[in-house]
């Protein structure tokens, strides 16, 4: 599902010239669940924002369910974004004021999709909140703003679920709920990026890649 | 995304700030005001002083003594219109319907112990046609007044005011530099024409007037009302050719008289009243410009505020062409509702300038749909920048914005 070779990026901080990435190799396939780790500064957010199209490689090559999307144009990504990805952040990134129906159609909204209210439905069915479909963000608890956004993720159909540190800001009760939602989602043929430090949150994937230092640490 | 949608959105997204919203807007409220106000007054003036032309006299054309205005001096005699010239104009000119000699002065008038000093025009009983005036009460003049140089007068209005109060004026006798005069009529108000108060004159026969009043043997004006059907610049150069026939001025010398007819005079004073209107609605198009910073302002502040859903969006496959037409959408909904409720202050305002002042106002469909435009080319204009800079954030920097 994933493939990408040699990633290298460096960006400038001040005068300072920092590697974020240094020639790493990473192969996810169709179906997998999979945690990302390191510690802070190893180029694992850089990874995350590459995987997830919202960046691109300077050097190196990235094919994503078959296309090649290393050094595409904004809106060529913007669409690869809309259709092939599905983002779960750690603040969940729910639009305020609008109802979760609504933030779960708006990417189907972004690719002209004229069904969007009974698709987004059936995804908020599929995480368990059917009955809060009408409540915007504000009226729901944490695990259920984030269940919301697992929906938006999902909504789409898309290739890999990118979640950045999904329960980072939940109990650990509401935590482990979503941390099996996930992997339900997975039995049922989702391929799953989750990035994390939390070894808790790795221990529920069936493979773990650590960075260190920009690159993949072998035989970890 | 569709239309309907981005629409619902920026709807939203105004209706969460209310307060800021309206302030932005009512930039281009006061500014859409003032542009259909000030309009409004300049049509208002325009329509006022068309109708005071008209009101002297239609289909007129003014003989006056002295060549064409150059640089401020006019060339030729000042007295060389005669009662002749008058006579030859009716009796071998086609298409005419009624000439009036007239000599002016201006002289004291007194009744009793009232007294008010004023222009005194003799004139030929033709002359209230030919000038549009009507009778109010009493009666014109006569052929026999006009022959045996009769001392009958005709008050303006305002002159019998002045004079007689409530009394009734006619058959009373007034005195003209010291000479009797008998009222026998007094004319309608006409209202005040700016340069000249027809309500203020004071109307004898010509010949009294030149022998007994003025002692003049020239005339000071010849009025012609040409005939309904007949064309204005064709009697205007037959009296042209007529006069330099008969004043007998050579080939190419200068004429030592000049022709007016009444669309020339239209004609100057629509070139008044639309410089007028012009600077007016010159003056109030500043404000719009003024109220179209406040948009931008408003705007630059909600994309700095919105970044966070700005990443969001784009995160879930918004392009940048979406968020860019999502904050125009708000900047033209701002600006074109703006400009919906500007009219109706300016329809407010314009009511009001009529009521309670005694300026005339007359709303143009012309001058809502150029502000309506206006207003809504403002909210692209100002709206443009501060969209583009929603459009262009990266979307990383954009979601990790606090």
């Amino acid at each position: 599902m994933i493939k990408a070779n040699n990633l290298h990026k460096t960006y400038h901080l001040g005068e300072t010239l920092v590697t974020a990435l240094a020639g790493l190799d990473i192969a996810i396939d169709a179906g997998e669940m999979v945690a990302i780790t390191g510690p802070s500064g190893s180029g694992k957010s850089t990874l995350m924002h590459i995987l997830g199209c919202l960046d691109t490689p300077d050097e190196g090559k990235y094919v994503l369910a078959g296309d090649d999307v290393s050094s595409l144009s904004k809106d060529r990504l913007a669409v690869i974004r809309n259709q092939k990805i599905g983002f779960v952040f750690q603040s969940f990134n729910l639009l305020p004021r609008i109802s979760a129906l609504e933030n779960v159609e708006l990417p189907l909204l972004y690719a002209g999709n004229k069904e969007a209210s009974a698709v987004a439905t059936q995804a908020l069915e599929t995480v368990g909140l059917s009955d809060r479909m009408a409540h915007e963000p504000n009226q729901l608890s944490g695990g259920q703003r984030q269940r919301v956004a697992v929906a938006r993720a999902i909504v789409t159909n898309p290739a890999i679920i990118l979640a950045d540190e999904p329960i980072g800001n939940l109990d650990t009760k509401t935590g482990d709920e979503i941390l099996s939602l996930f992997q339900e989602l997975n039995a049922n043929g989702r391929t799953i990026i989750l990035v994390t430090h939390d070894s808790h949150v790795s221990s529920y994937c069936g493979r773990q890649i650590h960075i260190r230092d920009g690159k993949v640490e072998e035989g970890y | 995304m569709l239309l309907w949608t981005i629409i619902k959105v920026a709807l939203k997204s105004l209706l969460a700030n209310k307060l800021r919203t309206l302030l932005a807007m009512l930039g281009i409220i006061i500014g859409v005001g003032a542009v259909i106000s000030m309009l409004a007054l300049g049509a208002g003036a325009k329509k006022q002083i068309m109708e005071r032309i008209t009101a002297m006299g239609t289909n007129l054309l003014v003989v006056r003594p002295g060549g064409e205005r150059r640089g401020g001096v006019r060339s030729g005699s000042r007295e060389s219109l005669t009662i002749k010239d008058a006579q030859a104009i009716i009796s071998t000119i086609d298409g005419i319907a009624a000439v009036s000699p007239l000599v002016r002065g201006r002289a004291q008038v007194t009744y009793y112990n009232e007294n008010v000093n004023t222009t005194i025009s003799g004139a030929a009983l033709t002359y209230f046609d030919i000038r549009n005036f009507e009778i109010d009460k009493g009666r014109g003049l006569t052929a026999n007044e006009e022959k045996r140089t009769s001392r009958v007068a005709i008050l303006g209005a305002n002159t019998a005011e002045l004079l007689f109060k409530n009394q009734n004026p006619i058959d009373e006798h007034i005195r003209i530099k010291n000479v009797n005069f008998k009222v026998v009529g007094v004319l309608k108000p006409k209202g005040d024409q700016g340069w000249f108060n027809p309500d203020e004159i004071v109307v004898v026969p010509y010949p009294t007037a030149m022998k007994q009043l003025f002692g003049q043997a020239h005339l000071n004006e010849i009025d012609i009302k040409a005939a309904p059907d007949a064309n204005l610049k064709r009697v205007e150069d037959d009296i042209s050719k007529l006069l330099r026939k008969r004043h007998r001025i050579i080939d190419d010398a200068e004429n030592d008289f000049h022709v007016r007819n009444q669309a020339e005079i239209i004609d100057m004073a629509s070139t008044f009243t639309r410089t007028f209107t012009i600077l007016l609605g010159g003056i109030a198009s500043i404000s719009l410009i003024v109220g179209g910073i406040g948009i931008m302002n408003i705007m630059l502040v909600t994309v700095t505020e919105r970044t966070r859903e700005i990443g969001i969006r784009k995160a879930i496959g918004a392009k940048d062409r979406d968020i860019l037409r999502q904050f125009l959408l708000e900047s033209i909904l701002i600006s074109a509702i703006g400009g919906l409720l500007g009219i109706v202050t300016g329809f407010a305002a314009a009511i009001a300038l009529k009521e309670f002042t005694n300026f005339q106002t007359v709303i143009e469909t012309s001058s809502i749909v150029l502000s309506l435009s206006v207003s809504t080319s403002v909210g692209i204009f100002f709206g443009y920048y501060p969209a583009l800079r929603a459009a262009r954030l990266d979307p990383i920097t954009a979601l990790r914005y606090e």
